[in-house]
This record gives structure tokens, C-alpha cells and sequence, in this order.
């Protein structure tokens, strides 16, 4: 583990060693190229993207178009074939397996469309999954995780199994699993693809909450307009390069 | 960490009870067997060392056959038989030689009143208590008179004359071998159970004379005790007796002998040689158990990684590293060989316990075999766990959460 001290847990937003007014993320010129010869696919054919700490940003788009591959590369799970992707004013281009996961671990979140939670596996545990691989000792990492699923409105449930949960409740799990560690940056892949509409939008407020108070930029693919409403900018893909990037019109509020 | 990975270990095998179960019989049938054989193995040759010690670690038996052939083969064919006359000449001849005593056994039943038995009838004359180092524990040995003449006075082995007599006093009693009348005039302390898996104690001792005359009708020796003089080598005492036997039976310089000399480390290391032997044949199956269990191990995790990849995807996309999943897959299979070593190492003393009573041999259970095999099954579950452990940790992320 040569990254842990490049890498080490840092408190949260702000601690990362950015340049006064650079964004948080920057993609420049990102490309992605599966497969070689006929099987060529170009994925993303040239991504310029700048996000700002505490951005609430939705991507959109049908399917391949590239925003999966894009939020692959933004949560550090694949790299890109050209271009530069600079992370807190970093460049990440040329770290290694392991130090993209340190970097996963230390600064993101994530939550996926069909939850991803360890079946058979406590909610408390599934929380505290994270804070095991960054070697905390058990009884902080059982505090932490408390306070997570209490923040998500789980408190009560910390001993059900994902399969005793609701939908919506296990996808509460996730969200709880991905802000233990108090990351920068959330990133959400259809988080409300399984949920009901009263379901995604308590999801969604929620996700709203840790944007607005804790300050944490989340970065959302979503099918649904009603969620990406939910968003202060919208970005959409179309054949691997951004088609559009825009901040939606927020006069109409979404409380229910 | 490694305290967690051994957690979710536990976990993992718990969870799939009767898999891991099946999963590691072959380890424990393997580290048992080796176990159970080995501790069975070092009893009979404690056994072995103790009767060799019973008998008395300086005794030389000399008998009359071809030296190619054991100490079990009994009587040479052709060879010409020992005489009294040889053993005197070992005694007096060889300074090495502190005494020297005929042997001439046969198995004979001993009568007295309405009780029969069968037992060992030896002649020998008085040295062979001294040379046996076996004290009288009643009574007296034979007089130089009764040797001589050969006359009918005999001395009763403690199983004998518990057998015959209970607990009543035997000395001066008439008991019959055969037609033969003979009178007790004592008896033999208890030497112990078994010697080589005989009853020492169930043996009458009559002058050699008598033996030779009513017995075998013949003058022949079929064995002479010699007890080595305490400071002088086996080897040496060994040489000597077979220079002068060598001499008295007129055996050419470029023939062979037609004699053999034994001391009983010889028997005793023969005996133990074969025991070796077994073990080692059997720790060789024991080996290729541990192999197949250890394939089996390494089969299973591969199963349980592919079953689990969604699983690995997820602790990859919270941010374990490589050596973090291969850290916890390898410690599984670490954990499920170990308990399979543990389960084997207790099955393996339990069965080499009742082995043991079995035989009626100490039980000998090895210490540094039981921590080898703890350690060699930890070996089996790194040597084998490691390829699925890598399997798991190489997976792309990506590719593992969309698997279902």
C-alpha cells in the first residue's frame, strides 16, 4: 500500500491539496476506446468537463452514450484511454490499481441503481464495510456507522439484513454506506431506478440534504427528468461526447 | 484487519456448512491417518525399546544356522548344533564375556494336580539368571549337583506358578512335564508382561541336562545367552565369540559362517526398521491425501470466488485494495484448511489412542508432529488458496458489479 501516505484519510471537503479556485474535477479531452480493429467502440470521443466542489450535477442521456463510461472514469473504476483527468488538481492519469482505490475509498461515495449492499450481511456491517479496508479500529468505525444510518433515517434497523429491508430502505443502506467516510464527492448511478416515485423522491431529498448541509458534490446518471430536476446543473451525453451542459430553471420548488 | 479477515472467513465457512465440511475431509483424513499411524508407530517401538530393555541391553545370543537368515528363522538345517562344551568356551575364552548360558526351549504342558497349561520349558543352568539379569523372588536356583546330573529340580516362571498354584506356596511341590516329575525349588520374579508380544513369565527353567536327556534325547544347544562385561562394546564382544566359534567349528577362511551372533539392538532397530517403514509408506499416502485435499480446497474457492464476484465488486468499489481482497480470500482458505488440521490432529490422537489400548502399547502422541501438522495444513490452504485468492483480487471492478 505505497498510496496510504499520498492517500491518507483526510476530514472531508476542503482537505484536499486543490489550488485556490480550481475545480474539483477536471476532465480534459477524455476519451475512451474499448476493444481494437472492427471491434473498435469509442466510448467517450472527447470529454471536457469541469465540476465544482458542492455541485449537484445530473447526467443524462440514452443508453450508450458514454455517461456510464463517464461516471466509470469520475469514480476512479476504469481510466481513460486519452485526455487528462485531474481530481482536487491532481492528476490521477498515472496512479496505479490500488492507489485508484485508495483514492475511492478516501474520497468517494458510492450508490448504485440495484444497491449493492452484502446480502446476509447486517446493515451496520455493509456500513462499516469502507471503514474496515481503511483499517479503523471497531469501535470508532461502529460509531461512525451508527451515526451514518441514523442520518439516513435507519436508526432502529442497524441489525436487518438487506433482505429484511425495503427497497427504498436498502438503497437508504447504501447511502449511509457511502457517506461514513465522509466524502467529497457522491457518485450515483440511477439511484432511484428501482424505487417507486414516493420512494425516489424521499432518495432524492435526501441526497439533496447531504448536498446542501455537508457540502457534498454529487454527481447523478438518471433516465428520469423528475429526478434530474432535482439537480443545479444538467449535463447531457449523446455518442460519447457531451451534447449539452446546462443549469435547469430552479423557480419551481420540488417539496412535495 | 487480519482479525476481520479471519471473521469473514468464519463467516464464509459457516455459511455454506456442509460444503466446507466435504471440502476439507480430505485434509482431515490425511493429517489423521499420519497422526493416528505415527503415534501408534512411536508406541510399538517404545514397546520394542522397553522388552529390549527387559531382556537387558548387553545379552549376545548365539545360535547355530546360516547368518543370512533372522533372528525368527529358528534352527540352521545343516549347521551342526552348539554344545555345552562351547559354552564353557565362551565363557572361559573371552574376556569379553562375563557368562555365558545355554537355552534349549520348548513349548510343553506343565501339569499339577487336575490343572494343565501350556508353556515355555527352557533348559539352562544357574547363569541364566545371572546373564537374564531375572532374580528369584522365592526360593533357590540350582545346585552344581542337580546341574550335573541332571536331575529332575525345575524353577517356575511367576504366570506359571500363578497359574498352577494360585496363590499357595510351590516350593518342594512335584509338578509334571510330560512323563517327566519335576520339583520346585523356585521361583522367578515377575519380569512383566510382553516381550515382543509373548509372556516372559510363562516359562519353567530345568537344568540343561535333564532337558537334553528326557526331553530332546539329544546333547545339542539350541542357543547361547552371553552377557557382554559392563565398558565393552557390543561390537567387540560380538567379534570376539564369532573368531572363536569360527575356530572351534573349523570354518575355513573363505567360508561362510554357519553360526549367527545377535545382540538385541539388532532385533530391537529390525523391529523398529519395520514400524519406520510402515510410517513412512503411510505418511506417503497421508501426503497424496493432502494433495487431493488440497485441490479440493483450491476447487471450492475457486467456486466460492466466482459465486462471490458481485460481492468482491462491491469491496473494490468501496476502495479495498488488491492485497486486501487477496488477504481475505486466502486467510478462508488458510482458516478451512486449519480446521481440517485441527479436526484431523484430533481425530488422529483419538484413533491413535485406541489404537494403542488396542494393542496394548504406550500411547505416544508426538508433539512436534501434531504442530507440523497444523503447519503443513496451513501450507496446503496458502500453496492452494492462492491462485482463487489472486483470481478475486485481479477482477475489474466494473466487470464484477454488473455481474449478477
Amino acid at each position: 500500500m505505497t498510496g496510504e501516505s499520498t492517500f491518507g484519510k483526510v476530514a472531508g471537503p476542503g482537505a484536499l491539496p486543490s489550488p485556490d479556485g480550481a475545480p474539483l474535477i477536471s476532465l480534459r479531452g477524455v476519451t475512451k476506446i474499448y476493444g481494437t480493429g472492427d471491434a473498435e467502440v469509442r466510448a467517450l470521443r472527447g470529454i471536457d468537463l469541469d465540476i465544482n466542489g458542492g455541485e449537484f450535477v445530473a447526467i443524462m442521456g440514452p443508453s450508450g452514450s458514454g455517461k456510464s463510461t463517464a461516471m466509470n472514469i469520475l469514480g476512479f473504476l476504469d481510466k481513460p484511454t486519452g485526455g487528462s483527468y485531474a481530481f482536487g488538481g491532481a492528476e490521477v492519469d498515472h496512479l496505479g490499481r490500488d492507489q485508484l482505490a485508495l483514492l475511492r475509498r478516501n474520497f468517494l461515495g458510492f450508490v448504485f441503481q440495484g444497491y449493492n449492499l452484502l446480502a446476509r450481511t447486517s446493515a451496520l456491517d455493509n456500513v462499516e464495510l469502507p471503514l474496515i479496508y481503511q483499517g479503523m479500529a471497531r469501535t470508532e468505525r461502529r460509531r461512525l456507522a451508527l451515526d451514518a444510518l441514523a442520518k439516513v433515517g435507519l436508526k432502529g434497523r442497524e441489525d436487518h439484513d438487506p433482505s429484511q429491508l425495503s427497497g427504498g430502505q436498502q438503497q437508504r443502506v447504501a447511502i449511509a454506506r457511502a457517506i461514513v467516510t465522509n466524502p467529497d464527492v457522491i457518485l450515483a448511478d440511477e439511484p432511484t431506478g428501482n424505487l417507486d416515485t414516493a420512494r425516489s423522491h424521499e432518495i432524492m431529498d435526501l441526497l439533496t440534504d447531504l448536498n446542501r448541509k455537508d457540502g457534498i458534490t454529487i454527481l447523478m446518471v438518471t433516465h428520469e427528468p423528475d429526478m434530474a430536476d432535482y439537480a443545479d446543473r444538467l449535463i447531457h451525453f449523446l455518442d460519447g461526447r457531451i451534447e449539452a451542459d446546462t443549469i435547469p430553471d430552479k423557480a419551481v420548488p420540488h417539496a412535495l | 484487519m487480519l482479525y476481520e479477515a479471519v471473521r469473514l472467513a468464519l463467516q464464509a465457512i459457516m455459511r455454506n456448512m456442509f460444503r466446507s465440511f466435504l471440502t476439507v475431509l480430505g485434509i482431515v483424513i490425511g493429517v489423521a491417518a499420519v497422526i493416528a499411524m505415527v503415534t501408534v508407530g512411536q508406541g510399538s517401538t517404545d514397546q520394542v525399546e522397553a522388552d529390549v530393555a527387559t531382556l537387558g541391553t548387553n545379552l549376545l545370543m548365539i545360535r547355530p544356522g546360516q547368518p543370512s537368515q533372522g533372528p525368527g528363522s529358528g534352527v540352521g538345517g545343516t549347521a551342526a548344533s552348539l554344545t555345552l562344551k562351547d559354552v564353557d568356551a565362551i565363557e572361559e575364552q573371552i574376556a569379553s564375556v562375563a557368562v555365558a548360558t545355554p537355552s534349549n526351549s520348548r513349548s510343553m504342558t506343565v501339569i499339577f494336580g487336575n490343572i494343565n497349561s501350556s508353556t515355555t520349558v527352557t533348559g539352562t543352568d544357574t547363569r541364566f539368571l545371572t546373564a537374564r539379569d531375572w532374580p528369584l523372588s522365592s526360593g533357590r536356583s540350582f545346585y552344581e549337583s542337580e546341574l550335573r546330573t541332571g536331575s529332575s529340580a525345575c524353577i517356575l516362571g511367576s504366570t506359571v506358578r500363578a497359574k498352577l498354584f494360585g496363590n499357595s506356596d510351590p516350593l518342594g511341590v512335584s509338578i509334571r512335564l510330560k512323563q517327566i516329575s519335576c520339583r520346585v525349588i523356585g521361583v522367578l520374579e515377575a519380569k512383566g508382561a510382553s516381550s515382543f508380544g509373548t509372556d516372559q513369565d510363562d516359562i519353567v527353567l530345568i537344568p540343561i541336562r535333564a532337558f537334553q536327556r528326557r526331553i530332546a534325547g539329544n546333547q545339542d544347544v539350541s542357543m547361547i545367552y552371553a552377557s557382554i562385561r559392563t565398558g565393552i562394546s557390543t561390537d567387540k564382544a560380538k567379534a570376539d565369540i564369532e573368531r572363536l566359534m569360527r575356530e572351534r567349528r573349523r570354518i575355513g577362511p573363505f567360508e561362510e559362517d554357519d553360526f549367527n551372533v545377535f545382540d538385541m539392538k539388532q532385533i530391537s532397530s529390525m523391529l523398529t526398521g519395520i514400524t519406520s517403514v510402515l510410517t513412512g509408506l503411510l505418511s506417503a499416502v497421508a501426503a497424496v491425501s493432502l494433495l487431493v485435499g488440497g485441490i479440493g480446497i483450491m476447487n471450492i474457492m475457486l467456486v466460492s470466488v466466482t459465486e462471490r464476484t458481485r460481492e468482491i465488486g462491491i469491496r473494490l468499489a468501496v476502495g479495498a485494495t488488491e492485497g486486501q481482497v487477496l488477504l481475505q480470500f486466502l486467510v478462508e482458505s488458510i482458516v478451512l484448511s486449519l480446521i481440517g488440521g485441527l479436526i484431523g490432529i484430533v481425530l488422529g490422537l483419538g484413533l491413535g489412542l485406541l489404537g494403542s489400548r488396542l494393542l496394548s502399547i504406550p500411547f505416544a502422541p508426538n508433539p512436534s508432529l501434531v504442530l507440523a501438522a497444523f503447519a503443513f495444513s496451513a501450507l496446503v490452504g496458502i500453496v492452494f488458496g492462492f491462485f482463487p485468492a489472486r483470481r478475486a483480487a485481479r477482477m475489474d471492478p466494473i466487470e464484477a458489479l454488473r455481474h449478477q
